[in-house]
Order: structure tokens, then sequence, then C-alpha cells
């Protein structure tokens, strides 16, 4: 049975049907990219799925449960993590706060212990705290976790975002344009960690992403969104070749 | 010259916490023995009650016999049993710190709280001061709590420390006081003491409980609108309380007993703090902070965003009950117009003035603004156009404050500044 299946959805913003007749299957290890031009729907799919949004019509399953009309964070404990096309960052927090804080469902101190900052607290913050230093490390970002993140560079916002994602132990990720904005090098790095979170972590990988290299690098299978409706679903090859996708997506921005 | 200013101040830097103490202890001790000879001879009528400003202010050409009198019983003193016992005191601070956190604060506190106890002891208006200064720095940190670390604008903190006000001095009235209105006490007044903690956790549950009205429209509301439902709500707790004739509506509820002094404001501050400061420091507590940058973000990390709300405003709703119910007592009366629009102005003032998001700048913020309150009394209407000026002052320079976002670390504060082997 696949981790994520996704029946029929649909979604309306008033008069406007973003989504239409959306279905996914997608089980662990698997990566799926979600192409299509821009105000396809591609973000509100995300935010359907993790309960930003509650479908019009249609099912979430997650696990062979129904999650539609959960709470954000219930389904995010439920395994289901994600990043933020345009970076949703906490401006005022550490770096190492960033990723602390992904692990707020599975704190067990309780309001007793954030109130007397019992040995239990102390325990379990400090085993919080080393977790998110094995992470940053991972990430190459060890040696900024003291800063703000407000002061860091482009890219090492969108790795700071990354490894929050990573820190609530996710199965699937989602991931909406990681690499929107960053230059090759950071590029290179980004999907390297896309990479192995997909191989030791073993996880199942959602993907939003306008460059066309990297979609066609990493996902198995793709599917082509236009208006909401998914137009075309393939391995990189076939989508490559469709010309409804040539129409509908390639033809209006360039790949590059 | 400029290199001997250099190494005595660099050699100040030194100085631990413990060293201050032990200055500021010597400077009381030295007013209680002749602080009052002092000033006679310098021409005061008595020993300047709050470092000599107020009567600066009062007749100008005292000035000049008030800065000696501060000179000579604080500045000079504190400045050379400082700077004299800097090794002394490190290797002592050194020592405390290697026994467990909690013997070297409570020795910091035992001497904070005797430095305070000796100041207030020369006369009761220094008292009075110190105790409404505590408390406002119970209501300024609880109000920090929502406007600093979550970052919402409450103007319901007045409203909060009512309830805890009314809900303690009720209990308190009702139980311990022969009184008009409530009759004879129910228990024997000896049991008092005992029970005013309990009294002190009433009125803040019920402030808590009031806090629930602010705190679910909190759930789908931000920014201005929450405001303006916090600031109906100060209102609707005034108006409710002006209207309950059995706590005698506008006229006031007066009688307390007297047992919130000294010692037991101080022990109630020192409670507050430290638990406030535990909150803000964890994960859990921390999640207030990723309400405030983003909330869809928090969600999505898992932070439970509605949780996370109530429980700041119960928490923050509670020691600003707690406060209140401390002020009726200091005072031995409470009327609903005292927590009115003007309270609200002092304690954002204190909040936005000392820092947001920071205990230290909650701390900084209650103390500076109290005493400039009460330093300028004497000017009478000018007081209410220099504090806002000054408060106006800092917005432009420090939009967050003059110490915002620093976290208060105890165990920073109370360690050695000096490794105790090098010599001076
Ligand atoms: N909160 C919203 N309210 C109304 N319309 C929205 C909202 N969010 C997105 N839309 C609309 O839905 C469509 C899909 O948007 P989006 O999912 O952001 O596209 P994509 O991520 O594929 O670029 C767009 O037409 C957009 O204007
Ligand atoms: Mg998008």
């Amino acid at each position: 049975m696949p981790f994520l299946r996704i029946q029929e959805m649909s979604h309306d913003f008033g008069g406007l049907r973003a989504v239409h007749n959306y279905n996914l299957e997608i089980g662990l290890g698997q990566i799926r990219g979600l192409i299509g031009p821009n105000g396809a729907g591609k973000t509100t799919i995300f935010n359907l799925i993790t309960g930003i949004y509650m479908p019009t019509e249609g099912e979430i399953l997650l696990d062979g449960k129904k999650i539609n009309g959960l709470q954000p964070h219930q389904i995010a404990s439920m395994g289901v993590s994600r990043t933020f096309q345009n970076l949703l960052l906490w401006r005022h927090m550490t770096v190492v706060e960033h990723v602390k804080m992904a692990h707020y469902s599975k704190i067990s101190y309780g309001l007793f212990g954030a109130f007397f900052g019992t040995s239990k607290r102390q325990r379990e913050e400090a085993e919080i705290e080393e977790k998110a230093y094995t992470l940053l490390e991972m990430m190459g970002i060890r040696h900024l976790s003291d800063q703000v993140v407000l002061n860091l560079p482009y890219g090492a916002q969108r790795r700071v975002e990354m490894a929050r994602a990573l820190a609530t132990e996710p199965k699937i990720l989602l991931l909406d344009e990681p690499t929107a904005g960053m230059n090759p090098e950071e590029l290179v790095q980004i999907m390297d960690i896309i990479r192995r979170a997909h191989g030791e972590l073993g996880l199942a990988i959602l993907l939003i992403e306008h460059r066309m290299k990297v979609v066609m690098e990493l996902c198995e299978i793709i599917q082509t969104l236009d208006f909401g409706q998914v137009i075309a679903e393939g391995t990189p090859k076939e989508i490559q070749n469709d010309p409804k996708v040539i129409d509908a997506y390639l033809g209006k921005e360039r790949p590059i | 010259m400029r290199a001997w200013i250099r190494t005595s101040t660099s050699a100040f830097s030194q100085v631990p916490l413990l060293g201050w103490l032990f200055g500021a202890l010597i400077a009381v001790a030295l007013e209680h023995l002749v602080g009052t000879p002092l000033a006679l001879a310098l021409g005061l009528p008595k020993i300047p009650v709050l470092f000599g400003f107020v009567i600066m202010l009062k007749k100008p050409i005292l000035i000049p016999s008030a800065i000696l009198y501060v000179l000579c019983i604080y500045v000079v003193p504190i400045g050379v049993t400082t700077r004299l016992s800097i090794s002394r005191t490190n290797r002592l601070a050194a020592e405390l710190f290697r026994s467990p956190i909690v013997i070297s604060v409570a020795v910091h506190l035992a001497l904070l709280y005797a430095i305070l106890h000796m100041w207030a002891g020369i006369n009761d208006y220094r008292l009075l001061v110190l105790k409404l200064t505590l408390i406002a720095i119970m209501v300024t940190l609880s109000l920090n709590v929502i406007n600093g670390y979550m970052g919402e604008f409450s103007c319901s903190h007045p409203g909060f420390m009512a309830l805890g006000a009314y809900g303690a001095s009720v209990f308190t009235v009702v139980l311990f006081v022969d009184d008009r209105l409530f009759g004879a006490a129910i228990l024997p007044p000896a049991l008092g003491p005992f029970m005013f903690p309990i009294a002190l956790i009433l009125g803040g549950l019920v402030a808590s409980l009031g806090a629930l009205a602010v705190a679910i429209p909190s759930f789908r509301t931000r920014g201005d609108y929450l405001a303006i439902i916090s600031l109906a709500f100060m209102f609707i707790v005034k108006s409710l309380i002006e209207n309950l004739e059995f706590v005698r509506g506008p006229r006031g509820l007066s009688g307390q007993p007297d047992w919130a002094n000294l010692p037991t404001v101080f022990l109630w501050t020192v409670i507050c703090v430290w638990i406030i400061n535990n909150f803000v420091r964890c994960t859990m507590g921390k999640a207030l902070n990723a309400v405030r940058d983003n909330e869809m973000a928090a969600e999505a990390m898992t932070v439970n965003t509605r949780r996370t709300k109530i429980v700041a405003f119960l928490f923050s709703a509670f020691w600003a009950g707690v406060a209140g119910g401390l002020f009726a007592h200091v005072l031995g009366y409470v009327n609903p117009g005292t927590f009115g629009i003007q309270k609200l102005a002092e304690v954002l003032a204190m909040v936005y003035f000392g820092g947001l998001n920071s205990v230290y700048g909650a701390v900084v913020g209650a103390v500076s603004i109290s005493l400039l309150g009460e330093v300028l009394r004497p000017l009478e209407i000018f007081k209410w156009i220099i504090i806002p000026l000054l408060l106006i002052l800092v917005m432009i320079f420090r939009p967050t404050g003059l110490i915002a976002f620093k976290e208060l670390n105890v165990t920073n504060l109370v360690k050695p500044k000096q490794n105790p082997d090098e010599e001076m």
C-alpha cells in the first residue's frame, strides 16, 4: 500500500478551482516530481496535504488513515514535513533553535517540566540538542548553529529550512522549489542533500521544482499540472517528449 | 590619565556579581550608620530617599549637597570596595561556583535581599516604592511573555491584575478579617500568613480564567484586532467590578491584612522570574517565538499553536494576577479605577522601554520607569511629558527596547569574572 494516497482531491478558492481531481500514490523511498507553470496549483496541493487548507472534495490517506480535517501540526507529527516556497523561517531565532523546535511534538516533560526545569526536562532538552547538532553537521551548517537566521545568506537559510523539516523525523518530505534563487554551487549541494535524505533516511519525497535539470535527474515519476489538473504523468523521458507538457509548460518557460 | 581610566574601568569589568553585591551591602550599611549625620552636615533635611533626585527637583539649591551625599554613601564606597576586593570576591565566587548552582544562587539572592532590606529600612516611603517596583517587575515580565515572546499586543494586563487583586482580596478579607460587608472572620488570623500564598494563587487562577476570554479569540485573530479585543477585555473587567456591589463597586475594597511584607513580595518576585525564565528558555517556551515569527511554519513543524497560545495567555495572566494580589495587599486598599488606561500605559512603557523578549529588559524597564515615576513626582504634570518623551527616544534609537532578545542565563550571571589564580 502506498504511504500517501490522494484520491480525487479538488479545492476551490471562492469561484476558482485551484486543484481539480488530483490523484497521487507515493510509497516510502520514492521520489516524485510535480511540475507546472506558475499558478498551476502546485503549492496549493502541498497546503492541502499538510492541512493548511481543507480539500473541498476528495480524500487524503496517510498510511491508510484519512487525514483531511486534521490540524496541520497533527498531520506534521504523523510524519509529513515540508519546506516553503518563500522560506518561512523564524527570523529572531537561531539555527539550532529552529531544529530543536521541530521536536516539539515529541516533548514529554510537559508544562511542569517547562516551568520548574526538572531534571527530566534537562535530559530531554540535552537529547534534542544533541540530535539537532548531528543534523546540522549532516547539512554542513553546524558552524552557524548560534546565528540568528536573519543574518544568514540565502543558501544557508534554505539549508536551515531543510534541516528543520528533517528534524521532525518525517516519513514523507514535501519540498516546494528548494533550489529557487540558488547559485549553481548551492544547487549541487542541495541536490546532494535531497539524495541523501532519500537514500539514508528512506523518505518518500514529493518535489516541486522549476529547474528541469533537477527534476529530471532526481525524480522517478513526474506529474505535470496545469490549471489545477494533471495533464501528464510519467518518467522524465516521457514527460519531456509529451506534446501537452511542451505546450503547457515548456513552451512558456524555456527549460534550463 | 586616560590610560589610568582605561585600566580602572577594565578592572571593574572583572568584578563578579558577588563583588557588586558586597559593595552595595557596604554602601547601605554605611547609610544606616552615618547617613543621618552626613545628611544633616550637608544641609539636607534628612537622608535623601531616592538617591537625591527628589530633593534636587524640589529644591535645586540643594543639588550639590545631594550629589555629594550620593557620592559619599553610594558611589565611592561601592567603587572602592568592589575594586579592592576583586580577587577576593572572584575567589569566593569561584568557590561558590563549584558547589551546586542552587547554593550559589541562594547566596546571591540572600545578599540582594539584605541590601534591599537595609535600603528600605531607612523609611516607609522607600519600602513602599521598593515593593511596588518588585510588583512592577512581575507585571512587566508577564506582559513581556505575550507582547515580547509571543509578539501579540495585549492590552488586557491591568484587567488580569484587577482580577487577581480582587480574587485574592475577597479571599483574605472574607476568611481572616472582621468586615462589615462579609461579616466576622471565619478562620483565626494566625493562620493568615500561611494562607496568603493560597490567596495569591487563587487570584492568579481567577486572572487565568479571565484570560480565556482573550486566548480563545487569539486562535483566529492576530495583531490589531486582538489588541482591540484585549483592550475591550480590560474595560469590561473594570466596569464589571464597578458594578459589583458585594465588593463595594467603584468605592473599592479595603481592609486587606498586611501580609505583603518585603520578604513575601521579594520571594514571589524571585519565584515569578525563575519560573518565567525557565519557561521561555525551553523548547516548549520557544514555541511562543515560533508562533510570533511565523505561525504557519510553527504548525508545519508540529507545534500545536493553539495550545501554545492558551498556555501563554493563561500563564501570563496568572502572574499578572499574583502581582495584582500582592499589589492589593501592599496598599491595603484596591479600587477598580486603578486598573485603567493609565496603568496600561505604565506597564506598556515598562515593557517597551526595557526591551522585548528579555527578562533583563523587563527588570530594567520596570525598575527604571517605576523609579523615574517616583523621582519625577515633584514635577507633577511634567512627569507625563518627560516619561513619554523618553519612551519615544528609545523607540527611535532602539525600537525593541534597551535590552531586547537577551537570554537570562543564571549560570553566567553568578560565574566568577576572573581566573582566581591570576593575581591583579
Ligand atoms: N489563499 C488563496 N486564496 C485565493 N487564491 C489562491 C490562494 N492561494 C493560491 N491561490 C490561487 O490558486 C492558484 C494556484 O496557486 P499556487 O498553488 O500557489 O500555484 P503554484 O504553486 O503552482 O505556482 C493561483 O491561481 C493562485 O492565485
Ligand atoms: Mg508555488
